[in-house]
C-alpha cells in the first residue's frame, strides 16, 4: 500500500490528481501556495486568480474562491478586486508570458502603484500552453517553436529580470522574490512572506518561481531537474529581492 | 459624510458627463475604474470631486484593458463599479466585456462616441454601434442603451446599473461627444423619490464561511475542454438573453399609422429627426418617427410591425450604416425599403433629415 504524500488542507481533493504534465512545476508551486494559504489560515477570503497559459488548469484547483481570467489579465482583474474589497486576500497567478509579455504593462503598473496584492509569476522559459514557443525569459541559445536554432539574443534580448525589475519599481512596503521549485520550503517561505505582507497592508508582493515544462523542453526527468537546478540559476538569481523593512532570509546569520 | 447625493429632485444646467456622475453617484456605484480619453475625460473628472464626499472609490489605470479588467474584479468583489471610455479605448475595452459575457458579469460601461476608424476625431459620431452591440469575440450577449439628451443620460445610467445587477449580462450606456461635451437643463433626482428601487450588489466573491467546508468554492472559468461543454453553457445563456430581451427592450415613435415612410435613427440624431418629422408633419407630409431606445436587444417585434406596415425606411446615423445592419437583420423578410442619411462622423441636423425626406417624397 502506498501513502498518499499529505495535501495541503486548502486543496479540492476532488478534482485531484491534477491536470498538469507528469514533471511539470505547476503543481509544485501550487502546493507551496496550498500550503502557505494554510499555515496562514486565509483559505476564506483568499481570492486566486488564474492566469490563461497553463495555469488556467488551476481554476478549480483549490478550495478557495478562484476566477479564471484572460491571458496577461490576472494583475488587473485581482487589482479591481483588492481595491473594491481590500479585505479579500488577492492572489494573481501566471506565466512568463502571461506576466512579462502581453500582461508586463499591468505588472510594471501595478507594482508602481503598489497594489496591495501578490503576484505569482511561473517561469518556465517558454509559453507552455501554447506549444513551446519563445518567451522573455528563454535562455540565450535555448531551442523553441519560434527560436529552432536557439534564442540570439542579437535579435531577441536577453532573458527579462522580472523581480529586478519589479524590485527597481517599486518603494518601501513592496516584498520582491526569486524561487524555485527545486527548493520547496524555501518558496513555501517566500509565498508565505509574500501573503502576509498583503495581509499587512504594507504594499505590492512578488514572487517568480523558477519551473518545469518538461513537455515542451523535451527533457527526461534527469535532465529537467538540472534545468531547473543548474541551468536557470545562471540566469535568474534565486533569492529575496526586496523585503519592507526587514532583512531578507540568510542575512541575520551571514 | 452625507448619505444621500440628492434629496429629492433638483433642477440643473450640466454637462453630460457631469450628468453621468452624478447619475453612477445615485445609483450605488461604490467604484470607477479609468483611463483617460476625450470626449469621456469629465466623468472621471466629476467623479473623482463627489466619490470621496460620498465614500466612493476611484483607480486610474494603465489603460482600458486594465480598466476594463478591473472594473470586472470589482464586480467579483461585489460592488457596482463602472467604467468609461470611447473610440480606441472602447475598442481595447472590448476584451475584458467578452471576459463579462462569458461569466455574466453586471460590468456597467459608459461610451461617449467619438470618430473613428482609429483615432479619427475627438469630437462626435455614431460609429461605435457595432463594437458596443456586437464587439468581443462574442456573441453579443450585452445590453446597450442608446441616449438622446441629457434626462436619458441620467435616468438610463441609473437603469444600466440596475439592468446589469438584476439580468447579470454587462450593460453599456451608448452617448456621443455632444451629448458628453453639451449643456442642457434636466432634473436630477434620488431614485427612491421617483419609486426607482436600486438592484442590490452581491458578491461573488468571499461570501461567508471557508469554502469546501461551509460552503462551496465559487470558481468562475472561461476556458472549456470540450466544443459541447461550452455549447450548453451558450445555449443557457441564449435563452436567458431571449427571455429578457422583450422586457429589456425599448423603443420611441409616433405618427407610424399614416405614413408610408419611417424616419429611423437612434441616439442624439434622433433628436434631429424628431424635429423634421414634427416640421414634415405639420406641413401636411405623411412620415413616421420610429427610434430604437436599446440597440442591444432591439425592440425586434415593434421594428418588424412597423416595417411591415411602411414602406419605407429612411435610416438616419453619423456612421455609415451601422445601425442600418442592424434593423436590416431586425426586419428581414419584411417588405421595407431601406434608405439611408449617413454621414459618418459628422452631426446630422433637422434640415438634413427634411431635405433627404422631401428628396424622397418628390
Ligand atoms: C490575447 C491572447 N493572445 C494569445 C493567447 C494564446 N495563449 C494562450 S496561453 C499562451 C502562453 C502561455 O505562456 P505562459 O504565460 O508562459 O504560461 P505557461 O503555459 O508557460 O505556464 C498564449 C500565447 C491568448 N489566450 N490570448
Ligand atoms: S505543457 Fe509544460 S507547463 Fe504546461 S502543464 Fe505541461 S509541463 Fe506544465
Ligand atoms: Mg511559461
Amino acid at each position: 500500500m502506498s501513502v498518499q504524500p499529505a495535501m495541503p488542507k486548502s486543496w479540492r481533493v476532488d478534482t485531484k490528481p491534477h491536470k498538469f504534465c507528469p514533471g511539470c512545476g505547476h503543481g509544485l508551486v501550487l502546493k507551496a501556495l496550498g500550503q502557505a494559504i494554510d499555515e496562514l489560515g486565509i483559505q476564506d477570503r483568499a481570492v486566486f486568480g488564474c492566469d490563461i497559459g497553463c495555469s488556467l488548469l488551476a481554476w478549480d484547483f483549490f478550495n478557495v474562491d478562484t476566477i479564471q481570467t484572460h491571458h496577461g489579465r490576472t494583475t488587473p482583474v485581482i487589482t479591481g478586486l483588492k481595491r473594491a474589497n481590500p479585505n479579500l486576500i488577492g492572489i494573481a497567478y501566471m506565466g512568463d508570458g502571461g506576466g512579462y509579455a502581453i500582461g508586463s504593462q499591468h505588472l510594471v503598473n501595478a507594482a508602481a502603484r503598489n497594489e496591495k496584492i501578490t503576484v505569482i509569476l511561473v517561469n518556465n522559459t517558454q509559453y507552455g500552453m501554447t506549444g513551446g514557443q519563445m518567451a522573455p525569459t528563454t535562455l540565450p541559445g535555448q531551442k523553441t517553436e519560434t527560436t529552432p536554432y536557439g534564442r540570439d539574443p542579437e535579435k531577441t534580448g536577453y532573458p527579462t529580470q522580472g523581480p529586478e525589475m519589479v524590485a527597481a519599481i517599486t518603494r518601501e512596503g513592496a516584498y520582491v522574490a526569486r524561487g524555485t521549485v527545486a527548493n520547496l520550503r524555501q518558496l513555501k517561505n517566500y509565498l508565505k512572506k509574500a501573503l502576509e505582507n498583503q495581509m499587512a497592508g504594507n504594499g505590492f508582493s512578488f514572487v517568480e518561481v523558477l519551473s518545469t515544462c518538461p513537455t515542451n523542453w523535451r527533457t527526461n526527468a534527469e535532465e529537467t531537474w538540472k534545468m531547473v537546478e543548474q541551468e536557470l540559476p545562471k540566469y535568474f538569481k534565486v533569492g529575496e529581492i526586496k523585503v519592507p523593512g526587514g532583512q531578507k532570509e540568510g542575512e541575520a546569520n551571514g | 459624510m452625507p448619505d444621500k447625493p440628492i434629496e429629492g429632485e433638483k433642477r440643473v444646467f450640466m454637462t453630460g458627463n457631469e450628468v453621468v456622475a452624478w447619475a453612477a453617484l445615485v445609483a450605488g456605484a461604490e467604484i470607477m475604474y479609468g483611463y483617460p480619453i476625450t470626449p469621456q475625460n469629465e466623468i472621471m473628472h466629476y467623479w473623482t470631486r463627489l466619490a470621496p464626499k460620498y465614500g466612493r472609490e476611484f483607480l486610474q489605470t494603465e489603460d482600458e484593458l486594465s480598466a476594463g479588467f478591473t472594473t470586472v474584479g470589482g464586480v467579483l468583489a461585489g460592488r457596482k463599479a463602472f467604467t468609461a471610455t470611447a473610440g480606441p479605448g472602447n475598442t481595447l475595452m472590448q476584451e475584458p466585456m467578452s471576459m463579462a459575457e462569458a461569466m455574466r458579469l453586471p460590468t456597467v460601461v459608459v461610451i461617449q462616441q467619438r470618430g473613428g476608424p482609429s483615432t479619427a476625431t475627438v469630437i462626435y459620431s455614431q460609429q461605435e454601434v457595432t463594437m458596443t452591440t456586437l464587439g468581443g469575440n462574442g456573441e453579443g450577449l450585452r445590453i446597450v442603451y442608446s441616449t438622446a439628451n441629457h434626462q436619458e443620460l441620467f435616468d438610463y445610467t441609473i437603469k444600466a446599473f440596475n439592468t446589469a445587477w438584476k439580468y447579470r449580462f454587462p450593460t453599456f450606456v451608448l452617448g456621443d461627444g455632444y451629448q458628453a461635451k453639451m449643456r442642457e437643463s434636466l432634473t436630477i433626482y434620488d431614485p427612491a423619490s421617483r419609486g426607482i428601487e436600486l438592484v442590490e450588489a452581491e458578491p461573488y466573491f468571499g461570501k461567508p464561511g471557508v469554502p469546501g467546508v461551509d460552503r462551496p468554492p465559487t470558481q468562475l472559468r472561461n476556458t472549456y475542454n470540450v466544443e459541447e461543454e461550452l455549447y450548453e453553457v451558450l445555449e443557457g445563456y441564449f435563452r436567458d438573453y431571449q427571455k429578457i430581451a422583450p422586457e429589456v427592450a425599448e423603443h420611441e415613435a409616433f405618427g407610424l399609422e399614416d405614413s408610408d415612410l419611417v424616419v429611423v435613427s437612434h441616439g442624439v440624431v434622433s433628436r434631429a429627426c424628431k424635429a423634421a418629422v414634427k416640421e414634415l408633419r405639420e406641413a401636411g407630409i405623411k412620415v413616421g418617427y420610429f427610434r430604437p431606445i436599446t440597440l442591444r436587444p432591439l425592440p425586434v417585434e415593434a421594428i418588424r410591425e412597423t416595417a411591415s406596415k411602411a414602406r419605407q425606411f429612411l435610416v438616419v446615423e453619423s456612421a455609415q450604416g451601422q445601425l442600418a445592419r442592424l434593423l436590416k437583420e431586425a426586419a428581414f423578410g419584411c417588405p421595407v425599403e431601406m434608405l439611408d442619411l449617413f454621414k459618418p462622423g459628422v452631426g446630422i441636423t433637422a434640415e438634413d433629415v427634411v431635405s433627404r425626406v422631401k428628396e424622397i417624397v418628390g
